[in-house]
């Protein structure tokens, strides 16, 4: 974890950054199911509102309602491409290269945006806000909503089995697999299982065991873990109201609307 | 990157972001491509309400696109007068819908700089992506 302002910027760029540009093409594999709230969030949007998706990664937001149009940005040039390549002929969304602290959209311009797991990989508190804010003032005043998703610090179910009273600054291990060689025998084909964190790159486990892999690559990515209560915090910090909120499989989540926006 | 998306981009330096100079970005040296997708006219009306019309002009006119009326089209003149029905399915897209459509869903920036107005910045287009990431001095 980073203090200050500058040291955040090159943390992040070392434990956050150059691991997503590494890993893009494994991590994207291992993410294809939604989260079962953002795809209610997005399905709720009215017909032809406008979105962003800030840390779009591989895009798989992108998709889920055609009656909206989306600009989906993320920081790692190799997820936007993969993005790119499943959403070409796709009519409603739109990918850019961008950081979330600098995003290249114009002011509250914007019915809708989203920001899933994104905000946990900065590493200040100040920097969190300011990530919060960038999202907030995406949004048009009048009905604007913004859902945020950050990975839960209680998850003491889960593989890793963090919880409340430990450590919330971490470094989660992402393994890629080296070349892989199938055992004799009928080990099925299967999608190859990511080291996820967020719970949904189970499946593929037994196959998984069934591969006999070698030179696995170990990289290591940083995460704020936000503990219960601390996204409404960060929302209220960022000049935000928190409509609506809670916890869904290891994760928080909020939806939240500019202060002077209205409560449409 | 469709030529709607302008309409929802501009400068990611932050002082650039008050001055009205920054919107739209003006794309240089492009190389467009048309993108051939389904024209999906519901969503064209529904989008519709949010252009910045001015903002599609000033872009068509820069890209050499033929110009363009000074005021927006209206819903209705997307839809086929005879074809008019509760069931958005039903309906059957006028010639200016379908302008619109090739316009906006199916012109893209393929190779070129998309240049802030306000501080001369230019942002690289490459294989159809526009990358804003800045440079250390300028974040």
């Amino acid at each position: 974890m980073a203090e200050t302002d500058a040291q955040g910027q090159s943390y992040e760029a070392q434990h956050v950054h150059s691991v997503y540009e590494e890993i893009a093409s494994h991590f994207s594999s291992t993410r294809y199911k939604p989260w079962p709230i953002v795809e209610r969030f997005l399905e709720e949007r009215p017909d032809g509102a406008i979105g962003a998706d800030v840390g779009c990664g591989n895009g798989k937001y992108l998709s889920i309602n055609d009656k909206v149009f989306i600009v989906g940005s993320d920081r790692s040039t190799n997820l936007v491409s993969i993005a790119k390549q499943h959403h070409q002929h796709l009519n409603t969304s739109s990918l850019v290269v961008a950081d979330n602290l600098s995003l290249p959209h114009p002011l509250h311009a914007f019915d809708f945006a989203i920001s899933i797991a994104v905000i946990h990989h900065l590493s200040t508190p100040a920097r969190r806000v300011e990530a919060v804010a960038a999202v907030l003032e995406l949004l048009k005043g009048a009905g604007g909503r913004a859902l945020i998703y950050v990975w839960a610090l209680e998850q003491k179910d889960s593989r890793r089995g963090w919880d409340e009273g430990h450590e919330q600054d971490v470094m989660v291990p992402w393994v890629m697999k080296g070349k892989k060689e199938k055992k004799t025998g009928s080990a099925k084909k299967g999608r190859r299982k990511g080291d996820g964190e967020e719970g949904y790159g189970e499946a593929a486990k037994e196959e998984e065991q069934a591969v006999a892999a070698v030179q696995d690559k170990t990289f290591l990515r940083y995460y704020h873990l936000y503990r219960k209560g601390e996204l409404e915090h960060d929302v209220e910090e960022a000049g935000g109201v928190v409509v609506e909120s809670g916890y869904e499989k290891d994760n928080w989540w909020a939806i939240a609307r500019l202060k002077d926006g209205d409560g449409r | 990157m469709k030529l709607l998306t302008l309409n929802f981009l501009t400068c990611a330096i932050k002082t650039c972001k008050g001055s009205p100079a920054s919107f739209p970005l003006h794309p240089r040296d492009s190389e467009l491509e048309i993108i051939e997708t389904d024209i999906n006219l519901p969503f064209l009306k529904n989008i519709l309400p949010r252009l910045t019309w001015d903002a599609v002009r000033t872009i068509s006119t820069e890209l050499g696109l033929p110009e363009l009326p000074a005021t927006a089209p209206t819903r209705e003149d997307l839809v086929e007068p005879s074809s008019t029905s509760e069931d958005d399915a039903e309906e059957v897209p006028t010639q200016v819908a379908k302008d619109l459509h090739r316009l906006l869903l199916e012109t893209c920036v393929k190779e070129g700089k998309l240049v802030c107005g306000c501080c001369e910045h230019e942002y690289q287009v490459k294989e159809g992506v526009a990358n804003f990431l800045l440079p250390g001095h300028l974040v």
